[in-house]
C-alpha cells in the first residue's frame, strides 16, 4: 500500500501562473460563504466585491504577459492548460468583459430590489469556466470549462423570478445547451478514438503523422463534424442559432450582455484553438464546411435582424451576424498554406475583444431604457430618447455606429482586421459576402438610431441609471472611441498572437 | 448449441453507443416533457461514456475510463441545475409541456 501511495507523483503547480483563475475562485467563495453567513450587506456592496475580483483577475493576467517566452513553460498543470500569448490575451478579454458586465448587473439588481451575492457568484463562476475554456490544452478540460460556463449561464438566464419569460428562456437554453454539450462530448470521444489522445498538441502530432490510430478516418471526420455542431450551438452559427433570440430576449438584460461577451469569446477562442492547432493538418476537410457556415451565418443573421421589433432580439441576430464575421477569421486562419494565416487568428481575437466591449455597453443602455421590471425592450421604447436623455442616446449612437463598423470607432478596426485576413488568404468571395452582410446589418442599427433621434415618444419615461451602470457604459463608449482613434493600443498586442 | 461462437469486438460497442446516442438525440427532438427531454440528454452523455470506455479498453489507455468520471460529475451537476429550473417554472404553472412555453417568439 505504501508503495502504491509513493508511486503517484502529482504535477508541479505554478500557482502564480494560474492566479487569474484563483482570484476569480476566491471571489466566488467569498461571495457564497460570507454572503450566506452574514446579514444583507449594504446596497451595491456585493457588486463592488464582484467587480474588484474581476479587476484583480485582469491585473494578474496583465502581469503574467511578461512571463511568456523562453525559459517559461508553454503549458501548466501537467499539460492541462496552455500558457501562451493567445491564451493570456483571451483570458484578459474574458476578465474585462466580466468586469464591465458586473458593473451593469450591480445597478440592475439594485434597481429591481434583488441585490444579493448569488448572481455575482454565478457570473464569476461563468468567468472561471470561460477562462478554463480559452486556456484549455486538453479537450476534456475544455469540456469541463464549457459546462462550468454553461451551467452558470442557465441559472443566470432563469434568475429573474418575477418575469415568466426568464424561466422560459432558462429552460430553452438548458435543454438546447445540454443537447449541444452532448454533441461536443461525442466529438471529443470520436477524436480520442481516432487519434489516441485528448490533448490538443498530441492530437496535432498524431494527425500530422498521416496515420490514424485505432479507428478509421471516418471516425475522425465524424468527430470533427460533431465538434463543429457542438461549437456551432455555443457560438450560435446558422443553422444552430434558433435558441439565441429567445434566450437573449428572455434573459435579464445584464445576463444577455454577459452571454454576448464572455460566452461568445470563450466558445470562439476554444473553437479557433481546436481547429487551428489540433486539427490544422485536416484543414482541407473542415474549411469548406466552415466557409458554408460563415456565409449562412452572415447573411441569415443580418437579414433576420432587420425584421425584428424587439431591440434585444435585434441585438441577438446582430450577434449571430458578428459570429459570421469571426468565422471568416477562422477560415483565414485555417489556410495553412498561406503565410498570412496568423492574420486570421489575430483578427478574430481583436474582433472578440472589441465586440465584447460593444455588446456590454449596448445592452447596458438597453437595461437602463427597459426600466424597472426589465420589460420595455421593444423598439418603440427607444422613441424620443434623444430628447429625454441625449447623453444616453449619444452613447447608444456611438456603440451602434461601432457595431456597424463606421471608421473612427473600434468596430471598424475589428471588421478591417477580418477583411484584411480574408483577402490576404485569397478568400475574396467570402470577404465580399461579409461586407454585404455588414451593409444589411447597418440598416438595423440605423433603425434604432432613427427611433431614438427622429421619432416622438414618451419622453417623460423615467430612465434613471445608477452610478455603476453609468460607469460601465462610459468605459465602453470611451474604449470604443479610444480604440477607433488609436487602434495600435490593441493591435500591438493582437499582432503578436 | 449451434456451434456459433460470437465474440463481441470493440466495434460492436461503438455501434451500440452510436445507436444509444441517436435514440437520445431523437428523443430530445420529439418528446415534449422537459423531464423526458432531460433524460434523453443524460442518455446521450452515457452513450458517449460507453464510447470512451470502449476506446480506452481497445487502446489499453486508462484515460478513456478516467474521463468517464469527469463526465458523470458534469451530468450530476446538470441534473441539479436542470431540475432547479424546471421546478421554478412548475411553481408558476400547473404541469410542464414545452409547447406551452410560447411567450418568446418572433
Amino acid at each position: 500500500m505504501m508503495l502504491a501511495a509513493n508511486m503517484f507523483v502529482g504535477p508541479a503547480i505554478d500557482w502564480f501562473k494560474i492566479s487569474p483563475l484563483l482570484v476569480m475562485l476566491g471571489g466566488v467563495l467569498l461571495l457564497i460563504l460570507a454572503g450566506s453567513l452574514t446579514p444583507q450587506w449594504k446596497q451595491g456592496t456585493y457588486g463592488v466585491v464582484g467587480a474588484l475580483t474581476a479587476a484583480g483577475s485582469a491585473v494578474c493576467t496583465a502581469m503574467l504577459w511578461r512571463d511568456l517566452g523562453e525559459g517559461n513553460p508553454s503549458s501548466l498543470l501537467a499539460n492541462a492548460l496552455s500558457f501562451s500569448k493567445f491564451s493570456l490575451f483571451a483570458t484578459f478579454s474574458v476578465a474585462v468583459a466580466t468586469l464591465l458586465a458586473i458593473l451593469v448587473t450591480s445597478g440592475f439588481l439594485v434597481r429591481e430590489g434583488e441585490d444579493g451575492p448569488e448572481v455575482f457568484a454565478l457570473i464569476l463562476s461563468a468567468a472561471i469556466g470561460g477562462m478554463v475554456m480559452v486556456q484549455a490544452n486538453d479537450l476534456i478540460v475544455m469540456f469541463l470549462g464549457l459546462e462550468t460556463l454553461s451551467l452558470a449561464f442557465y441559472l443566470l438566464t432563469a434568475s429573474s423570478r418575477w418575469r415568466s419569460a426568464s424561466g422560459e428562456a432558462g429552460l430553452k437554453y438548458f435543454v438546447l445547451g445540454g443537447f449541444a454539450s452532448a454533441f461536443f462530448l461525442y466529438g471529443v470521444a470520436l477524436v480520442f478514438g481516432a487519434t489516441g489522445s485528448t490533448n490538443v498538441e498530441k492530437i496535432a502530432a498524431s494527425l500530422s503523422k498521416d496515420t490514424v490510430l485505432g479507428g478509421s478516418s471516418a471516425m475522425l471526420l465524424a468527430g470533427i463534424a460533431l465538434l463543429l455542431v457542438g461549437f456551432g450551438f455555443k457560438v450560435s452559427l446558422v443553422p444552430f442559432h434558433t435558441w439565441t433570440a429567445d434566450v437573449y430576449q428572455g434573459a435579464p438584460t445584464p445576463v444577455t450582455a454577459l452571454m454576448g461577451s464572455v460566452g461568445k469569446t470563450a466558445a470562439f477562442v476554444a473553437l479557433i484553438r481546436v481547429f487551428t492547432v489540433a486539427l490544422s493538418s485536416r484543414s482541407d476537410d473542415w474549411r469548406p464546411v466552415v466557409v458554408m457556415l460563415a456565409v449562412l451565418t452572415l447573411v441569415i443573421g443580418s437579414v433576420l435582424a432587420v425584421v425584428q421589433t424587439d431591440v434585444k432580439r435585434m441585438l441577438a441576430y446582430s450577434s449571430i451576424s458578428h459570429a459570421g464575421f469571426i468565422l471568416v477569421g477562422l477560415v483565414a486562419a485555417g489556410h495553412s498554406a498561406s503565410a498570412d494565416a496568423g492574420l486570421g487568428t489575430s483578427g478574430a481575437l481583436s474582433y472578440l475583444f472589441i465586440y465584447s466591449i460593444l455588446v456590454v455597453g449596448t445592452l447596458g443602455i438597453v437595461s437602463v431604457v427597459a426600466g424597472k421590471g426589465d420589460n420595455e425592450t421593444s423598439l418603440s421604447a427607444f422613441k424620443g430618447l434623444g430628447k429625454s436623455n441625449p447623453v444616453l442616446a449619444m452613447g447608444m449612437t456611438v456603440l451602434l455606429l461601432a457595431q456597424a463598423g463606421v471608421p473612427l470607432t473600434s468596430g471598424f478596426v475589428a471588421k478591417f482586421g477580418i477583411i484584411r485576413a480574408a483577402v490576404s488568404t485569397e478568400s475574396y468571395a467570402l470577404a465580399v459576402v461579409a461586407m454585404l452582410a455588414a451593409v444589411i446589418a447597418a440598416f438595423l442599427y440605423l433603425r434604432i438610431m432613427v427611433s431614438m433621434w427622429l421619432s416622438e415618444g414618451a419622453a417623460s419615461r423615467d430612465v434613471a441609471a445608477t452610478f455603476s451602470v453609468k460607469a460601465s457604459i462610459a468605459l465602453c463608449v470611451g474604449a470604443t472611441l479610444a480604440l477607433g482613434f488609436f487602434p495600435s493600443l490593441l493591435l500591438q498586442f493582437t499582432n503578436q498572437l | 448449441m449451434f456451434g456459433l461462437v460470437v465474440v463481441p469486438t470493440p466495434t460492436w460497442y461503438l455501434v451500440l453507443s452510436a445507436v444509444l446516442f441517436s435514440i437520445g438525440a431523437v428523443g430530445v427532438l420529439v418528446r415534449r416533457n422537459p423531464l423526458v427531454m432531460f433524460m434523453c440528454i443524460e442518455l446521450m452523455l452515457n452513450a458517449v461514456n460507453l464510447t470512451f470506455v470502449t476506446v480506452g479498453r481497445a487502446m489499453s489507455d486508462i484515460n478513456g475510463q478516467a474521463i468517464v468520471f469527469f463526465v458523470m460529475v458534469v451530468a450530476a451537476a446538470e441534473v441539479v441545475v436542470g431540475l432547479g429550473i424546471i421546478v421554478s417554472i412548475m411553481r408558476r404553472r400547473s404541469g410542464v409541456n414545452v409547447d406551452d412555453l410560447t411567450e418568446l417568439k418572433g
